[in-house]
Protein backbone atom coordinates (compact mmCIF):
# COMPACT_ATOMS: atom_id res chain seq x y z
CA UNK A 1 0.00 0.00 0.00
CA UNK A 2 0.81 3.40 -0.32
CA UNK A 3 2.80 5.25 2.11
CA UNK A 4 2.23 8.93 3.21
CA UNK A 5 3.77 11.72 2.04
CA UNK A 6 5.21 14.69 4.38
CA UNK A 7 2.63 16.71 3.26
CA UNK A 8 -0.29 14.52 4.46
CA UNK A 9 1.40 13.35 7.45
CA UNK A 10 2.15 17.22 8.55
CA UNK A 11 -2.01 17.24 7.24
CA UNK A 12 -2.86 13.83 9.77
CA UNK A 13 -0.67 15.11 12.74
CA UNK A 14 -1.96 18.77 12.77
CA UNK A 15 -5.68 17.06 12.63
CA UNK A 16 -4.67 14.36 15.78
CA UNK A 17 -3.30 17.49 17.42
CA UNK A 18 -6.49 19.10 17.24
CA UNK A 19 -8.94 16.50 17.81
CA UNK A 20 -6.60 15.83 20.91
CA UNK A 21 -6.68 19.20 22.30
CA UNK A 22 -10.65 18.79 22.01
CA UNK A 23 -10.58 15.56 24.32
CA UNK A 24 -7.71 16.49 26.59
CA UNK A 25 -8.24 20.33 27.13
CA UNK A 26 -10.46 19.94 29.94
CA UNK A 27 -7.93 18.02 32.05
CA UNK A 28 -4.65 19.60 30.89
CA UNK A 29 -6.71 23.01 31.93
CA UNK A 30 -7.67 21.16 35.24
CA UNK A 31 -4.45 19.99 36.60
CA UNK A 32 -2.51 23.33 35.39
CA UNK A 33 -6.01 25.24 37.30
CA UNK A 34 -5.01 23.16 40.30
CA UNK A 35 -0.83 24.01 40.66
CA UNK A 36 -1.91 27.82 40.10
CA UNK A 37 -1.85 30.28 42.97
CA UNK A 38 -5.27 31.55 43.58
CA UNK A 39 -4.57 35.23 42.20
CA UNK A 40 -2.82 33.87 39.15
CA UNK A 41 -5.99 32.30 38.14
CA UNK A 42 -8.70 35.28 39.33
CA UNK A 43 -6.93 37.58 36.13
CA UNK A 44 -8.92 38.66 33.85
CA UNK A 45 -8.24 38.26 30.87
CA UNK A 46 -6.74 34.72 31.42
CA UNK A 47 -2.75 34.31 32.28
CA UNK A 48 -1.35 31.79 30.90
CA UNK A 49 1.80 31.20 32.21
CA UNK A 50 2.38 30.82 36.02
CA UNK A 51 6.24 31.13 37.61
CA UNK A 52 5.06 29.63 40.92
CA UNK A 53 3.52 26.31 40.21
CA UNK A 54 3.09 23.73 43.19
CA UNK A 55 0.87 21.21 44.53
CA UNK A 56 -0.16 23.72 47.39
CA UNK A 57 -4.01 23.12 46.83
CA UNK A 58 -3.53 19.17 46.72
CA UNK A 59 -2.92 19.86 50.48
CA UNK A 60 -4.95 23.02 51.24
CA UNK A 61 -8.41 21.19 49.79
CA UNK A 62 -8.42 19.31 52.55
CA UNK A 63 -9.52 22.11 54.98
CA UNK A 64 -11.06 23.65 52.21
CA UNK A 65 -13.86 20.75 51.91
CA UNK A 66 -13.24 19.43 55.12
CA UNK A 67 -15.27 16.44 54.54
CA UNK A 68 -13.25 15.43 51.40
CA UNK A 69 -11.52 12.05 52.50
CA UNK A 70 -15.19 10.76 53.72
CA UNK A 71 -16.83 11.69 49.93
CA UNK A 72 -13.29 9.45 48.27
CA UNK A 73 -14.17 7.04 50.85
CA UNK A 74 -17.82 7.08 50.20
CA UNK A 75 -17.35 6.94 46.65
CA UNK A 76 -14.81 3.71 47.15
CA UNK A 77 -17.46 2.36 49.20
CA UNK A 78 -20.31 2.81 47.00
CA UNK A 79 -18.46 1.43 44.09
CA UNK A 80 -17.46 -1.29 45.48
CA UNK A 81 -20.68 -2.80 46.84
CA UNK A 82 -22.45 -2.31 43.90
CA UNK A 83 -19.61 -3.99 42.16
CA UNK A 84 -19.96 -6.71 44.62
CA UNK A 85 -23.57 -7.67 44.18
CA UNK A 86 -23.83 -6.95 40.71
CA UNK A 87 -21.57 -9.33 40.00
CA UNK A 88 -23.08 -12.15 42.26
CA UNK A 89 -26.46 -11.44 40.24
CA UNK A 90 -24.30 -11.93 37.05
CA UNK A 91 -22.43 -14.57 37.05
CA UNK A 92 -24.97 -17.34 37.47
CA UNK A 93 -27.35 -15.30 35.00
CA UNK A 94 -23.87 -15.02 32.42
CA UNK A 95 -23.55 -18.76 32.95
CA UNK A 96 -26.73 -19.40 32.13
CA UNK A 97 -26.77 -17.54 28.83
CA UNK A 98 -23.43 -18.59 27.87
CA UNK A 99 -24.51 -22.13 28.41
CA UNK A 100 -28.21 -23.47 28.18
CA UNK A 101 -30.86 -23.57 25.16
CA UNK A 102 -34.19 -22.16 26.58
CA UNK A 103 -37.32 -20.95 25.60
CA UNK A 104 -37.55 -17.20 25.74
CA UNK A 105 -33.38 -16.51 25.66
CA UNK A 106 -32.81 -14.28 22.38
CA UNK A 107 -35.50 -11.97 23.92
CA UNK A 108 -34.72 -11.92 27.22
CA UNK A 109 -30.76 -11.19 26.15
CA UNK A 110 -32.35 -8.11 23.85
CA UNK A 111 -34.93 -6.90 26.18
CA UNK A 112 -31.46 -6.62 28.42
CA UNK A 113 -29.96 -4.38 25.82
CA UNK A 114 -33.60 -2.48 25.77
CA UNK A 115 -32.99 -1.16 29.74
CA UNK A 116 -29.72 -0.15 29.13
CA UNK A 117 -31.59 2.53 27.16
CA UNK A 118 -33.59 3.76 29.93
CA UNK A 119 -31.65 5.93 32.32
CA UNK A 120 -32.30 6.31 35.43
CA UNK A 121 -34.02 9.73 35.54
CA UNK A 122 -37.04 7.98 34.12
CA UNK A 123 -37.59 5.70 36.79
CA UNK A 124 -36.85 7.87 39.50
CA UNK A 125 -40.16 9.22 40.80
CA UNK A 126 -41.39 5.27 41.96
CA UNK A 127 -37.94 5.02 43.38
CA UNK A 128 -37.92 7.71 45.55
CA UNK A 129 -41.34 7.07 46.81
CA UNK A 130 -40.64 3.45 47.33
CA UNK A 131 -37.15 4.38 48.92
CA UNK A 132 -39.23 6.82 51.39
CA UNK A 133 -41.68 4.50 52.37
CA UNK A 134 -39.04 1.94 52.93
CA UNK A 135 -37.48 4.37 55.08
CA UNK A 136 -34.28 4.04 53.41
CA UNK A 137 -33.68 7.70 51.88
CA UNK A 138 -30.49 9.29 52.62
CA UNK A 139 -28.53 5.82 53.25
CA UNK A 140 -26.12 4.36 51.65
CA UNK A 141 -28.70 1.58 50.25
CA UNK A 142 -30.49 4.54 48.62
CA UNK A 143 -27.96 4.57 45.98
CA UNK A 144 -26.66 1.15 45.80
CA UNK A 145 -29.89 -0.39 44.95
CA UNK A 146 -30.44 1.50 41.88
CA UNK A 147 -27.02 1.31 40.88
CA UNK A 148 -27.01 -2.09 40.77
CA UNK A 149 -29.70 -2.63 38.52
CA UNK A 150 -28.31 -0.50 35.64
CA UNK A 151 -25.60 -2.47 35.87
CA UNK A 152 -26.95 -5.66 35.38
CA UNK A 153 -27.32 -5.73 31.66
CA UNK A 154 -24.78 -4.45 30.48
CA UNK A 155 -22.57 -6.97 33.23
CA UNK A 156 -24.17 -9.98 31.76
CA UNK A 157 -23.96 -9.09 27.73
CA UNK A 158 -20.14 -9.03 28.50
CA UNK A 159 -19.35 -12.10 30.80
CA UNK A 160 -21.50 -13.96 29.22
CA UNK A 161 -19.28 -13.42 26.59
CA UNK A 162 -15.85 -14.12 28.13
CA UNK A 163 -18.08 -17.76 29.23
CA UNK A 164 -18.70 -18.67 25.78
CA UNK A 165 -15.28 -18.77 25.18
CA UNK A 166 -14.28 -21.61 27.40
CA UNK A 167 -14.09 -24.87 26.05
CA UNK A 168 -17.50 -26.61 26.83
CA UNK A 169 -15.53 -30.01 26.49
CA UNK A 170 -14.22 -29.44 29.90
CA UNK A 171 -17.38 -29.17 32.11
CA UNK A 172 -18.86 -31.95 30.19
CA UNK A 173 -16.07 -34.38 30.91
CA UNK A 174 -16.20 -33.21 34.84
CA UNK A 175 -20.41 -34.18 34.09
CA UNK A 176 -19.43 -37.28 32.96
CA UNK A 177 -17.50 -37.69 36.20
CA UNK A 178 -20.54 -37.06 37.94
CA UNK A 179 -19.86 -33.57 39.32
CA UNK A 180 -22.91 -31.42 39.85
CA UNK A 181 -23.97 -28.15 37.72
CA UNK A 182 -23.40 -26.16 40.75
CA UNK A 183 -19.68 -27.56 41.06
CA UNK A 184 -18.85 -27.15 37.47
CA UNK A 185 -19.76 -23.65 38.12
CA UNK A 186 -17.71 -23.50 41.16
CA UNK A 187 -14.81 -25.41 40.21
CA UNK A 188 -14.20 -25.16 36.61
CA UNK A 189 -15.97 -22.38 35.39
CA UNK A 190 -15.06 -19.74 38.01
CA UNK A 191 -11.78 -20.34 37.97
CA UNK A 192 -10.77 -20.47 34.30
CA UNK A 193 -13.14 -16.99 33.85
CA UNK A 194 -10.64 -15.55 36.45
CA UNK A 195 -9.58 -12.75 34.04
CA UNK A 196 -12.64 -12.69 32.63
CA UNK A 197 -14.35 -11.67 36.19
CA UNK A 198 -12.10 -9.61 36.79
CA UNK A 199 -12.47 -7.40 33.77
CA UNK A 200 -15.81 -7.44 34.01
CA UNK A 201 -15.98 -6.80 37.53
CA UNK A 202 -13.72 -3.37 37.10
CA UNK A 203 -15.68 -2.39 34.25
CA UNK A 204 -18.62 -2.45 36.57
CA UNK A 205 -16.42 -0.78 39.06
CA UNK A 206 -15.71 2.07 36.75
CA UNK A 207 -19.23 2.69 36.07
CA UNK A 208 -20.58 2.18 38.98
CA UNK A 209 -18.11 4.95 40.00
CA UNK A 210 -19.12 7.30 37.23
CA UNK A 211 -22.92 6.69 38.07
CA UNK A 212 -23.03 8.24 41.27
CA UNK A 213 -24.13 11.52 40.47
CA UNK A 214 -27.76 11.27 40.06
CA UNK A 215 -28.45 8.52 42.44
CA UNK A 216 -26.96 10.88 45.37
CA UNK A 217 -28.61 13.42 44.58
CA UNK A 218 -31.58 12.66 44.04
CA UNK A 219 -32.15 10.24 47.24
CA UNK A 220 -29.56 11.67 49.60
CA UNK A 221 -29.16 14.73 51.31
CA UNK A 222 -26.87 13.74 54.39
CA UNK A 223 -22.91 14.98 53.79
CA UNK A 224 -21.63 11.91 55.31
CA UNK A 225 -22.96 9.56 52.71
CA UNK A 226 -21.87 11.53 49.97
CA UNK A 227 -19.80 10.24 47.08
CA UNK A 228 -17.36 12.48 45.87
CA UNK A 229 -19.19 13.96 42.89
CA UNK A 230 -22.62 15.40 44.94
CA UNK A 231 -20.50 16.42 47.65
CA UNK A 232 -18.04 18.59 45.25
CA UNK A 233 -21.29 19.82 42.93
CA UNK A 234 -22.74 21.39 46.48
CA UNK A 235 -19.86 22.97 47.46
CA UNK A 236 -19.49 25.22 44.19
CA UNK A 237 -22.82 26.41 44.80
CA UNK A 238 -21.49 27.78 48.43
CA UNK A 239 -19.52 30.59 48.03
CA UNK A 240 -16.81 32.31 45.85
CA UNK A 241 -14.94 28.75 44.62
CA UNK A 242 -11.05 28.41 45.14
CA UNK A 243 -10.88 26.92 41.95
CA UNK A 244 -7.49 25.75 41.87
CA UNK A 245 -8.63 23.81 45.12
CA UNK A 246 -11.48 22.27 43.54
CA UNK A 247 -9.89 21.00 40.72
CA UNK A 248 -7.26 19.44 42.48
CA UNK A 249 -10.30 17.73 44.42
CA UNK A 250 -11.95 16.87 40.87
CA UNK A 251 -8.23 15.46 40.08
CA UNK A 252 -8.33 13.28 43.14
CA UNK A 253 -11.78 12.24 42.17
CA UNK A 254 -10.90 11.18 38.98
CA UNK A 255 -7.59 9.22 39.67
CA UNK A 256 -9.23 5.76 40.57
CA UNK A 257 -10.58 5.12 37.74
CA UNK A 258 -7.98 6.61 35.52
CA UNK A 259 -5.67 4.33 36.67
CA UNK A 260 -7.61 1.13 36.31
CA UNK A 261 -8.46 2.05 33.05
CA UNK A 262 -4.71 2.90 31.85
CA UNK A 263 -4.66 -0.90 32.82
CA UNK A 264 -7.28 -2.32 31.39
CA UNK A 265 -7.65 -0.14 28.50
CA UNK A 266 -6.79 -3.02 25.89
CA UNK A 267 -9.89 -5.38 27.68
CA UNK A 268 -12.61 -2.64 28.14
CA UNK A 269 -11.93 -1.32 25.07
CA UNK A 270 -12.59 -4.93 22.86
CA UNK A 271 -15.74 -5.91 25.44
CA UNK A 272 -17.58 -2.93 24.67
CA UNK A 273 -17.32 -2.86 20.94
CA UNK A 274 -18.34 -6.39 20.95
CA UNK A 275 -21.29 -6.07 22.93
CA UNK A 276 -23.01 -3.06 21.08
CA UNK A 277 -22.65 -3.31 17.78
CA UNK A 278 -21.64 -7.13 16.75
CA UNK A 279 -23.30 -10.16 18.70
CA UNK B 1 -25.10 -39.20 21.97
CA UNK B 2 -25.74 -40.85 24.79
CA UNK B 3 -29.02 -39.47 27.56
CA UNK B 4 -26.12 -37.93 30.01
CA UNK B 5 -25.23 -35.92 27.34
CA UNK B 6 -28.83 -34.86 26.17
CA UNK B 7 -29.84 -33.91 29.65
CA UNK B 8 -26.40 -31.65 29.92
CA UNK B 9 -27.38 -29.72 27.10
CA UNK B 10 -31.60 -29.13 27.96
CA UNK B 11 -31.90 -28.58 31.70
CA UNK B 12 -34.81 -25.28 31.64
CA UNK B 13 -35.33 -25.43 34.94
CA UNK B 14 -31.62 -24.85 36.14
CA UNK B 15 -31.26 -22.38 33.52
CA UNK B 16 -34.13 -20.28 34.42
CA UNK B 17 -33.19 -20.88 38.36
CA UNK B 18 -30.21 -19.13 37.19
CA UNK B 19 -31.13 -15.93 35.94
CA UNK B 20 -34.30 -15.83 38.42
CA UNK B 21 -32.13 -13.72 40.90
CA UNK B 22 -30.85 -10.79 38.27
CA UNK B 23 -34.68 -11.33 36.49
CA UNK B 24 -36.37 -10.64 39.53
CA UNK B 25 -33.92 -7.91 40.78
CA UNK B 26 -34.11 -5.62 37.50
CA UNK B 27 -38.35 -6.72 37.51
CA UNK B 28 -38.29 -4.37 40.99
CA UNK B 29 -35.96 -1.92 40.20
CA UNK B 30 -36.75 -1.29 36.22
CA UNK B 31 -40.02 -2.46 35.06
CA UNK B 32 -41.93 -2.41 38.24
CA UNK B 33 -40.86 1.66 38.26
CA UNK B 34 -41.45 1.25 34.75
CA UNK B 35 -45.25 0.42 35.08
CA UNK B 36 -45.57 2.67 38.53
CA UNK B 37 -45.22 5.83 36.53
CA UNK B 38 -47.51 5.19 34.54
CA UNK B 39 -50.20 4.84 37.17
CA UNK B 40 -48.90 7.94 38.91
CA UNK B 41 -49.10 9.62 35.71
CA UNK B 42 -53.03 9.39 36.19
CA UNK B 43 -52.84 10.72 39.50
CA UNK B 44 -52.06 14.17 41.21
CA UNK B 45 -49.64 12.18 43.73
CA UNK B 46 -47.09 14.24 45.75
CA UNK B 47 -45.63 14.33 49.03
CA UNK B 48 -49.03 14.44 50.51
CA UNK B 49 -50.86 11.71 48.92
CA UNK B 50 -52.91 11.15 45.93
CA UNK B 51 -55.80 10.89 43.69
CA UNK B 52 -56.92 9.35 40.70
CA UNK B 53 -57.31 12.36 38.51
CA UNK B 54 -57.76 10.89 34.98
CA UNK B 55 -55.92 12.48 31.97
CA UNK B 56 -55.84 15.69 33.36
CA UNK B 57 -51.86 15.86 33.64
CA UNK B 58 -51.38 15.39 29.78
CA UNK B 59 -54.00 17.53 29.24
CA UNK B 60 -52.11 20.42 31.24
CA UNK B 61 -48.93 19.44 29.95
CA UNK B 62 -49.84 18.75 26.18
CA UNK B 63 -51.88 22.22 26.00
CA UNK B 64 -49.27 24.02 27.88
CA UNK B 65 -46.37 26.03 25.39
CA UNK B 66 -43.93 25.50 27.54
CA UNK B 67 -43.69 22.16 27.32
CA UNK B 68 -44.02 21.80 23.54
CA UNK B 69 -41.14 23.97 23.35
CA UNK B 70 -39.45 22.08 25.50
CA UNK B 71 -39.81 18.73 23.42
CA UNK B 72 -38.74 20.89 20.26
CA UNK B 73 -35.53 22.11 22.36
CA UNK B 74 -35.33 18.91 23.17
CA UNK B 75 -34.76 17.38 19.79
CA UNK B 76 -32.84 20.25 18.20
CA UNK B 77 -30.43 19.44 20.95
CA UNK B 78 -30.08 15.86 20.65
CA UNK B 79 -29.97 16.54 16.68
CA UNK B 80 -26.93 19.09 17.09
CA UNK B 81 -25.26 16.72 19.88
CA UNK B 82 -25.48 13.58 17.84
CA UNK B 83 -24.54 14.99 14.39
CA UNK B 84 -21.44 16.79 15.87
CA UNK B 85 -20.70 13.30 17.96
CA UNK B 86 -20.58 11.32 14.70
CA UNK B 87 -18.81 13.86 12.50
CA UNK B 88 -15.59 14.49 15.05
CA UNK B 89 -15.98 11.04 16.05
CA UNK B 90 -15.87 9.68 12.18
CA UNK B 91 -12.90 12.41 11.71
CA UNK B 92 -11.52 11.07 14.95
CA UNK B 93 -11.39 7.76 13.40
CA UNK B 94 -10.02 7.99 10.12
CA UNK B 95 -7.32 10.87 11.83
CA UNK B 96 -6.72 7.50 13.98
CA UNK B 97 -6.61 4.26 11.62
CA UNK B 98 -3.93 5.81 9.78
CA UNK B 99 -0.78 4.25 9.64
CA UNK B 100 1.27 6.22 11.93
CA UNK B 101 3.58 6.03 14.47
CA UNK B 102 2.03 7.16 18.11
CA UNK B 103 -1.23 5.94 16.87
CA UNK B 104 -1.61 3.11 19.51
CA UNK B 105 -0.93 5.79 22.29
CA UNK B 106 -3.93 8.49 20.90
CA UNK B 107 -6.15 5.85 20.77
CA UNK B 108 -5.38 5.68 24.86
CA UNK B 109 -5.29 9.18 25.02
CA UNK B 110 -9.25 9.68 23.19
CA UNK B 111 -10.74 7.51 26.31
CA UNK B 112 -10.61 9.57 29.32
CA UNK B 113 -13.74 11.86 28.40
CA UNK B 114 -15.93 8.51 28.37
CA UNK B 115 -13.94 6.56 31.64
CA UNK B 116 -14.02 9.84 33.86
CA UNK B 117 -17.51 10.29 36.32
CA UNK B 118 -19.50 12.49 33.86
CA UNK B 119 -20.37 14.84 36.96
CA UNK B 120 -16.79 15.65 37.85
CA UNK B 121 -15.71 16.04 34.20
CA UNK B 122 -18.37 19.22 33.94
CA UNK B 123 -16.48 20.64 36.92
CA UNK B 124 -13.36 20.81 34.53
CA UNK B 125 -15.76 22.67 32.27
CA UNK B 126 -17.41 24.79 34.29
CA UNK B 127 -13.90 26.51 34.82
CA UNK B 128 -13.10 26.49 31.14
CA UNK B 129 -16.51 28.32 30.64
CA UNK B 130 -16.23 30.96 33.05
CA UNK B 131 -16.37 33.96 31.80
CA UNK B 132 -13.84 36.14 33.64
CA UNK B 133 -11.39 33.73 34.43
CA UNK B 134 -11.44 30.78 32.37
CA UNK B 135 -9.34 29.70 29.27
CA UNK B 136 -11.90 29.70 26.37
CA UNK B 137 -13.48 33.42 27.32
CA UNK B 138 -9.83 34.46 27.60
CA UNK B 139 -8.39 32.63 23.82
CA UNK B 140 -11.80 34.86 23.00
CA UNK B 141 -10.25 38.21 24.62
CA UNK B 142 -6.91 37.86 23.50
CA UNK B 143 -7.86 37.21 19.69
CA UNK B 144 -10.31 39.90 19.66
CA UNK B 145 -13.38 36.98 18.60
CA UNK B 146 -14.51 38.73 22.44
CA UNK B 147 -14.79 42.04 23.45
CA UNK B 148 -14.65 41.37 27.34
CA UNK B 149 -15.38 38.90 29.64
CA UNK B 150 -18.02 36.85 28.64
CA UNK B 151 -19.93 34.27 30.54
CA UNK B 152 -20.92 31.37 28.09
CA UNK B 153 -23.22 29.49 30.46
CA UNK B 154 -25.08 32.47 31.25
CA UNK B 155 -26.62 33.66 27.68
CA UNK B 156 -29.77 31.25 26.18
CA UNK B 157 -28.02 30.70 22.94
CA UNK B 158 -24.26 30.31 24.42
CA UNK B 159 -25.37 27.90 26.93
CA UNK B 160 -27.68 26.15 24.86
CA UNK B 161 -24.51 25.41 22.17
CA UNK B 162 -21.83 25.19 25.18
CA UNK B 163 -23.41 22.40 26.87
CA UNK B 164 -24.10 20.42 23.94
CA UNK B 165 -20.42 21.29 23.31
CA UNK B 166 -19.49 19.50 26.77
CA UNK B 167 -21.99 16.33 25.77
CA UNK B 168 -20.31 15.74 22.26
CA UNK B 169 -16.98 15.79 24.18
CA UNK B 170 -18.46 13.20 26.54
CA UNK B 171 -19.89 11.34 23.54
CA UNK B 172 -16.98 11.47 21.20
CA UNK B 173 -14.53 8.79 22.57
CA UNK B 174 -17.03 6.24 22.50
CA UNK B 175 -17.99 6.91 18.73
CA UNK B 176 -14.55 7.27 17.52
CA UNK B 177 -13.70 3.98 19.16
CA UNK B 178 -16.43 2.13 17.34
CA UNK B 179 -16.16 3.49 14.40
CA UNK B 180 -11.99 2.64 14.29
CA UNK B 181 -13.03 -0.70 15.30
CA UNK B 182 -15.72 -1.06 12.58
CA UNK B 183 -12.80 0.65 9.71
CA UNK B 184 -10.44 -2.11 11.11
CA UNK B 185 -12.77 -4.50 10.67
CA UNK B 186 -13.15 -3.88 6.50
CA UNK B 187 -11.30 -7.05 4.91
CA UNK B 188 -8.00 -5.96 4.24
CA UNK B 189 -8.14 -6.79 0.34
CA UNK B 190 -11.04 -4.71 -0.76
CA UNK B 191 -8.06 -2.25 -0.41
CA UNK B 192 -5.38 -3.59 -2.05
CA UNK B 193 -7.41 -4.09 -5.13
CA UNK B 194 -8.50 -0.84 -5.22
CA UNK B 195 -4.76 0.67 -4.66
CA UNK B 196 -3.38 -1.87 -7.96
CA UNK B 197 -6.67 0.02 -9.96
CA UNK B 198 -5.08 3.42 -8.81
CA UNK B 199 -7.88 4.25 -6.62
CA UNK B 200 -6.89 7.70 -4.92
CA UNK B 201 -7.25 7.48 -0.70
CA UNK B 202 -10.33 10.04 -0.69
CA UNK B 203 -12.04 7.53 -3.76
CA UNK B 204 -11.23 4.74 -1.08
CA UNK B 205 -12.85 6.68 1.59
CA UNK B 206 -15.84 7.10 -0.09
CA UNK B 207 -16.20 4.20 -1.98
CA UNK B 208 -15.04 1.46 0.25
CA UNK B 209 -14.56 2.44 3.62
CA UNK B 210 -17.87 4.49 4.47
CA UNK B 211 -20.31 2.13 2.66
CA UNK B 212 -18.61 -0.62 4.51
CA UNK B 213 -18.80 0.84 7.88
CA UNK B 214 -22.54 2.18 7.20
CA UNK B 215 -24.38 -0.12 9.50
CA UNK B 216 -22.22 1.00 12.67
CA UNK B 217 -22.66 4.49 11.65
CA UNK B 218 -26.38 3.64 11.76
CA UNK B 219 -26.53 2.14 14.98
CA UNK B 220 -24.30 4.57 16.39
CA UNK B 221 -26.28 7.61 15.66
CA UNK B 222 -29.29 5.66 17.16
CA UNK B 223 -27.16 4.39 20.14
CA UNK B 224 -26.29 8.21 20.90
CA UNK B 225 -29.54 9.65 20.41
CA UNK B 226 -30.36 7.59 22.85
CA UNK B 227 -27.93 8.33 25.14
CA UNK B 228 -27.93 12.28 24.34
CA UNK B 229 -31.60 11.91 25.30
CA UNK B 230 -31.13 10.84 28.67
CA UNK B 231 -27.95 13.04 28.90
CA UNK B 232 -28.71 14.58 32.11
CA UNK B 233 -25.95 15.70 34.74
CA UNK B 234 -24.11 17.97 31.94
CA UNK B 235 -26.90 20.36 31.30
CA UNK B 236 -27.71 19.80 35.04
CA UNK B 237 -24.24 21.01 36.66
CA UNK B 238 -23.37 23.49 33.78
CA UNK B 239 -26.52 25.55 34.03
CA UNK B 240 -29.84 23.29 35.53
CA UNK B 241 -31.44 23.81 32.91
CA UNK B 242 -31.04 27.52 32.49
CA UNK B 243 -30.93 30.82 32.07
CA UNK B 244 -34.84 31.27 31.92
CA UNK B 245 -34.92 27.71 30.61
CA UNK B 246 -32.78 27.59 27.71
CA UNK B 247 -31.41 24.23 28.03
CA UNK B 248 -33.98 22.83 29.88
CA UNK B 249 -34.90 19.40 27.84
CA UNK B 250 -37.74 16.85 28.77
CA UNK B 251 -35.14 14.94 31.20
CA UNK B 252 -34.42 18.11 33.24
CA UNK B 253 -37.93 19.17 32.84
CA UNK B 254 -39.28 16.06 34.63
CA UNK B 255 -36.60 15.73 37.04
CA UNK B 256 -37.70 19.18 37.65
CA UNK B 257 -41.11 18.65 38.21
CA UNK B 258 -41.17 15.30 40.22
CA UNK B 259 -37.94 16.02 42.32
CA UNK B 260 -37.83 19.33 42.49
CA UNK B 261 -41.04 20.26 43.24
CA UNK B 262 -42.25 16.92 44.08
CA UNK B 263 -45.28 16.99 41.67
CA UNK B 264 -45.24 13.55 41.28
CA UNK B 265 -48.17 12.72 39.14
CA UNK B 266 -46.98 15.52 36.74
CA UNK B 267 -43.22 14.61 36.85
CA UNK B 268 -44.59 10.71 35.35
CA UNK B 269 -46.80 12.24 33.02
CA UNK B 270 -43.40 13.66 31.56
CA UNK B 271 -41.45 10.51 32.55
CA UNK B 272 -44.27 8.73 30.49
CA UNK B 273 -43.19 11.23 27.57
CA UNK B 274 -39.95 9.86 27.49
CA UNK B 275 -40.59 6.39 28.04
CA UNK B 276 -42.58 6.50 24.78
CA UNK B 277 -39.53 8.20 23.08
CA UNK B 278 -37.23 5.72 24.26
CA UNK B 279 -39.02 3.33 23.01
CA UNK B 280 -39.15 4.53 19.42
CA UNK B 281 -35.81 4.91 19.43
CA UNK B 282 -35.31 1.27 20.80
CA UNK B 283 -37.51 -0.31 18.54
CA UNK B 284 -35.15 0.99 15.69
CA UNK B 285 -32.55 0.15 17.37
CA UNK B 286 -33.23 -3.13 17.86
CA UNK B 287 -34.44 -3.84 14.66
CA UNK B 288 -31.36 -2.06 13.08
CA UNK B 289 -29.12 -4.26 15.17
CA UNK B 290 -31.39 -7.93 14.39
CA UNK B 291 -30.90 -7.16 10.68
CA UNK B 292 -27.35 -6.69 11.09
CA UNK B 293 -26.52 -9.73 12.99
CA UNK B 294 -28.57 -11.69 10.62
CA UNK B 295 -26.32 -10.59 7.60
CA UNK B 296 -23.45 -11.32 9.64
CA UNK B 297 -24.23 -14.89 10.40
CA UNK B 298 -26.10 -15.43 6.75
CA UNK B 299 -22.97 -13.78 4.91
Amino acid sequence: MDKYNLFEKILLYSGILLFMTFILLPFVEMFYASLRPLDHLFRSPYQFFSDDLSFWAYGEMWNTVPMLGRYIFNSFYLASCVTIITILFVIPAAYSYARFNFPGKNSSLYLLLAINMFSGAVLLIPLYKLLRTLGLLNSYQAMIVPGVAFLIPTSIWLLKSYFEKIPIDLEEAAFVDGASRLQILRHIITPLSTPGLVVVSLYIFIGAYAQQFLFAITFNSKKEYMPIPAGLYEFIGYQTIKWNEMMAASLVGIAPVLIIFIFLQKYLVEGLTAGAVKN
Amino acid sequence: MNTRFKSFNSPTVLAYALIAPAAIYILAIVAWPLVETIRLSFTNSSLAGEDYIGLENYEKMLGSKKFNKIVIRTFIWMFLSVSLKLIVGLIGAVLLNAKLPGRGMFRVLIMPPWVVPIAIGMLGWLWLYNGYFGIIAGVGMKTGILDGPFGFLAYKQSAFISTIIADVWVGTPMVTIFFLAAMQGVPKDLYEAAYCDGASRWHRFFKITLPQITPVIITMALLSAIWTFNSFEIIWILTEGGPRGATTTLIIDTYKMALGNYKFGKGAARAVVVMILLTIFAAFYMAILLKINKKVSSG
